[in-house]
């Protein structure tokens, strides 16, 4: 039986529902006074908020210890309509907690970093004002993020999930006006949120079929219920799980709804390190993970699940080798690393999967924050030698572009330490986080699909590989540009966050060491018992070694030589064809522009200019409505109005004229006529009188 | 056929044929003049009807004054000929049709359904004498009397007023 | 006098529709006017026909009234002839015709 009793909400545990609302609190704040109080008070505030939240999980986590079964914290009556039954309660549990301390604990790293970055920002991008919106959003999203990990029902699950997405939509778009063409920022959000909409329409259709086959949206009552139902449920729960999966694919970035993240690197960077490397787009596996019940009576589910992720993997790594904005690199591998979320818990292995999720948030996050402090390091040193050149004709700047960058090593020494401490950690090689929460998944992997496992390990041979290739770009060799050559170290209340990161990146594999297991057995008690994964020397041993190959491959390539100014890159000359492929991401933007988007506006637009403009418009609305109601009031009034009944009043007009005009000559003037008619009045009456 | 037939026949002739002279004479003095023998003539027929008081009241009245006045207006106005040319060239056809139907009517009522007694009751001596005729007028009908007094004033000065001469605009 | 009520009866109606007659036939207003005063003398011998028959003075008190009443007839008749007579210069009552319809 997997799933556990929970108690009722008592002491610690009553503190739950202050997770989401501090960052709500925080929110309201700024919105309200934020703008006059300035940018200091701004940050404090947001990032109090966050820090207040963490403090709340960890009371949660202390709460857990003392009761391990974990609460069901009701907060409000939502829903009460007929067997309808969705309070707006929370979930507390090991696996929840799980996710609310890492969540708010990178959020609040993030946010401290995000104050020095936001503040130099909104000065490049020139437009401070935006300053304490950013925070607002920023909340925002800590607020609906807490709302999904604690949901205790799908429909709650779902309302974070909606509010994340929003919050990624308002994020990426945050300089709306900028971005290729003025609008490019714009369009990668809304790109963001049309995809996500697709994955939104399969949770939905999920959740639907949960209630109309177990008549319950809670978590509990649908598990209990499939469980007890069992075989007969099977087609149900497959297609639930399946329709499951096709969110998740969306929120997580993976096969084919992956399109949006590489796009999403238009918003600000913290943005990038926040949503779309440690939290949103880890809620799909996350929703996994608590609907393992359901993945577990559908293993034909949990196989395609897996299938998704190790092809995502291995084909986004591809896609990282040949990108050369920074930021791109790291989206495209961090579509990869979910792959092999991804695939854990579709192998059943939701341990390593949810492990692989914390300490890749870490280094992800770091990686991502101190890309940022890269780039604004570029941004700086292009700003002092734009003051020290005239201008001059060439490209336009970009800060991302590593071709513009180089020795980077020497001028930003932090940045530098904790950029190649986040890759070697992504890279997987020990005793750094990455190596253990990868290799757990390779293990898992190896014992039950061979498939699975040597798509995973492809990907991480590419991994390794294009972190390589971009320490090599970014920070070693000569500077290709004069803004590389005049780059300065970001300030501390940027490198701070940093150094918090990789420590936790350096630490984090002691969540789950192998033969401890000391997260496995946090998360039994939400999971259920499962089997560890024991440790596989031989796979260790072999990711590892192609780790090492793939890294020494591109000092082979980029370190050696380093590459110089304005000359191609050598895979070019070694992949070919390949590389052309990887460079333009396989083509799938331009395969779905051409395959689903157009069509879909070749459909608008005949829906909208033939089937409404000209059938509906024209010819049933004009022609046949209007003109025939014209003609009929045309024929009522000339043919029926005008010569029936004003004719028949016009004649009546023309009797009584005629009548009195032939009554009145009786008038003659007369007197003597008037005599004689009375005269013939007289005899008649008298006759009349005789004789009648 | 009794002496009074006799003397009514005269009568009635005489008047038929002053009134019908009255009618078709084509100069107005003798129009008028003929009318005046109509009166005197009628009120012979009264004085045979017992109305005494009412037959001097005929002469002096009527014939007198009324008569003499239509004289003075006759030679006043006009007693010359009016051309005979006239727009109503039914009139006098259906005058005469209907003029004749009238007759036709009354003669037919009169003279063949009669009601009342056939023979005249006797005449008390001083019927229709002026004192009788007076002592009615001033007892049962004063208040006639008074009226008819003010009618008369009334037409006098009314035919003093419509025959005014206009006021002149500027005196 | 002992005669039939009604042949002075007829009498009377005779010399009324030649009254009539002048009335309608005539076109000098004098004449016409004459032809009414005939009329009314009609009336009146009527009435003292009735007069004599049931022997009653009323009828002879009414005939009284009526040569009264015929007098100030006259005399304001006369005068509107007279007056029409003023601005018309013409006593033909066939000219009097401006109340045509």
């Amino acid at each position: 039986m997997h799933v556990v009793e929970t108690a009722q909400a008592g002491g610690l545990f009553a503190y739950a529902p202050l997770i989401i609302l501090f960052p709500l609190l925080g929110l309201l704040v700024n919105l309200l006074v934020g703008r006059r109080l300035g940018e200091r008070f701004v940050g404090l505030v947001a990032s109090g908020a966050v820090v207040l939240g963490f403090v709340v999980a960890v009371l949660q986590f202390l709460a857990l210890r003392s009761a391990p079964e974990g609460a069901r914290v009701v907060v409000a009556d939502w829903i009460a309509i007929g067997s309808l039954s969705v309070p707006w309660a929370l979930k507390i549990d090991s696996l929840s907690v799980t996710m609310m301390l890492m969540v708010t604990g990178v959020s609040t790293l993030i946010h401290i970093y995000a104050v020095g970055y936001m503040h130099e920002d909104v000065r490049f991008q020139g437009d401070p004002g935006r300053y304490t919106r950013f925070f607002i959003y920023f909340n925002l999203f800590v607020a609906a993020m807490m709302v999904l990990v604690t949901g205790d029902s799908f429909l709650t699950l779902f309302v974070g999930w909606e509010g994340v997405g929003l919050c990624s939509y308002l994020l990426i778009g945050f300089w709306y006006e900028k971005g290729a063409g003025g609008i490019g920022n714009a369009l990668a959000g809304k790109k963001a949120f049309i995809v996500n909409r697709i994955g939104d329409f399969g949770f939905l259709i999920a959740m639907l079929l949960a209630f109309w086959a177990f008549g319950s949206l809670r978590f509990d009552e649908v598990f209990l219920r499939a469980e007890e139902m069992g075989p007969a449920a099977a087609g149900v729960v497959t297609a639930i799980t399946l329709f499951l999966l096709v969110g998740a694919t969306g929120k997580s970035a993976q096969l084919p709804l992956y399109v949006w993240l590489p796009d999403a690197m238009a918003g600000p960077t913290p943005v990038s390190a926040l949503i779309h490397a440690a939290t949103m787009v880890t809620a799909g596996i996350y929703m996994i993970t608590r609907n393992h019940v359901l993945f577990e009576l559908a293993p034909f589910s949990s196989n395609v699940v897996a299938w998704v992720g190790a092809a995502t993997a291995l084909f986004a790594a591809t896609i990282a080798v040949g990108q050369y904005d920074i930021k791109k690199v790291l989206a495209y591998s961090t579509i990869s690393q979910l792959g092999f979320m991804v695939a854990a818990v579709g192998l059943g292995a939701y341990v390593a999967g949810m492990f692989h999720l914390v300490t890749h948030a870490f280094f992800k996050a770091l990686l991502f924050l101190s890309a940022g402090s890269v780039i604004q390091g570029v941004e700086r040193g292009h700003h002092h030698a734009a003051q020290d050149h005239t201008a001059h004709g060439g490209p336009p700047f970009d800060p991302n572009d590593m071709r513009g960058m180089g020795g980077l090593a020497g001028r930003m020494r932090t940045t530098f330490t904790v950029y190649l401490i986040g890759a070697v950690a992504l890279a997987g090689i020990p005793p750094l986080a990455g190596f253990f929460s990868k290799d757990e998944i390779l293990a898992e992997a190896s014992r039950q699909d061979p498939i699975v496992y040597w798509l995973l390990t492809a990907a991480a041979f590419l991994t390794a590989f294009y972190m390589g290739r971009q320490i090599w770009m970014v920070f070693f060799g000569r500077p290709r540009s004069s803004a590389a050559a005049a780059a300065v170290e970001s300030p501390l209340v940027m490198t701070a966050p940093l150094a918090g990161l990789a420590l936790l990146s350096v630490v984090g594999g002691a969540l789950n060491l192998p033969g401890v297991h000391t997260l496995g057995h946090w998360l039994e008690h939400s999971l259920g018992v499962l089997e560890a994964g024991e440790f596989n020397p031989a796979v260790a041993l072999l990711s590892v070694g192609l780790a090492g190959l793939a890294v020494a491959l591109a000092w082979l390539l980029y370190g050696r030589t380093p590459l110089a100014e304005g000359r191609p890159d050598p895979l070019r000359r070694l992949l070919g064809p390949l590389f052309v492929g990887m460079e333009n991401k396989w083509k799938v933007d331009e395969l779905y522009d051409w395959l689903i988007v157009r069509r879909y506006v070749d459909l608008s637009r005949f829906l909208a200019e033939t089937v409404d403009g000209r059938f509906w418009h024209d010819w049933f609305h004009d022609l046949l409505l209007a003109r025939s109601f014209r003609r009929g009031t045309r024929w009522l009034s000339d043919g029926f109005d005008l010569p029936i009944v004003d004719g028949f009043f016009n004649g009546l007009a023309r009797l009584t004229g005629r009548a009195a005009g032939g009554l009145r000559s009786l008038q003659t003037g007369y007197v003597r006529n008037y005599a004689l008619a009375l005269l013939a009045g007289a005899v008649v009456v008298l006759s009349l009188l005789l004789f009648g | 056929m009794t002496t009074d037939l006799i003397l009514f026949a005269v009568i009635s002739v005489l008047a038929v044929a002053t009134a019908l002279a009255m009618l078709f004479s084509r100069n107005a003095v003798y129009s008028t003049l003929f009318l005046v023998f109509n009166f005197l003539v009628v009120a012979v027929l009264y004085l045979l009807l017992n109305a005494a008081f009412i037959a001097m009241v005929q002469v002096t009245v009527y014939a007198g004054a009324i008569m003499v006045l239509f004289l003075f207006v006759v030679m006043l106005l006009g007693a010359e000929q009016l051309s005979g040319r006239t727009a109503l060239r039914w009139q006098r056809p259906l005058a005469v049709i209907f003029g004749g139907a009238l007759l036709a009517i009354i003669g037919y009522v009169f003279l063949f359904r009669p009601a009342g007694s056939a023979s005249l009751p006797p005449v008390p001596a001083e019927f229709g004498s002026p004192a009788a005729v007076g002592s009615e007028l001033f007892q049962q009908y004063l208040v006639p009397i008074e009226i008819a007094s003010i009618l008369l004033l009334v037409s006098m000065v009314g035919a003093i007023v419509l025959t005014r001469p206009e006021k002149r605009k500027a005196e | 006098m002992n005669v039939p009520t009604a042949y002075i009866l007829v009498l009377a109606a005779v010399l009324f529709s030649i009254g009539v007659m002048g009335v309608l036939v005539r076109r000098n207003a004098i004449i016409v006017f004459m032809s009414i005063e005939l009329m009314t003398n009609a009336g009146n011998l009527a009435f003292i026909a009735f007069a004599r028959e049931f022997l009653s003075t009323a009828g002879q008190v009414f005939v009284f009234f009526t040569i009264a009443v015929a007098a100030a007839e006259v005399a304001v008749g006369l005068a509107l002839v007279v007056a029409i007579f003023k601005s018309k210069h013409s006593i033909d009552i066939d000219q009097m015709s401006s109340l045509k319809g």
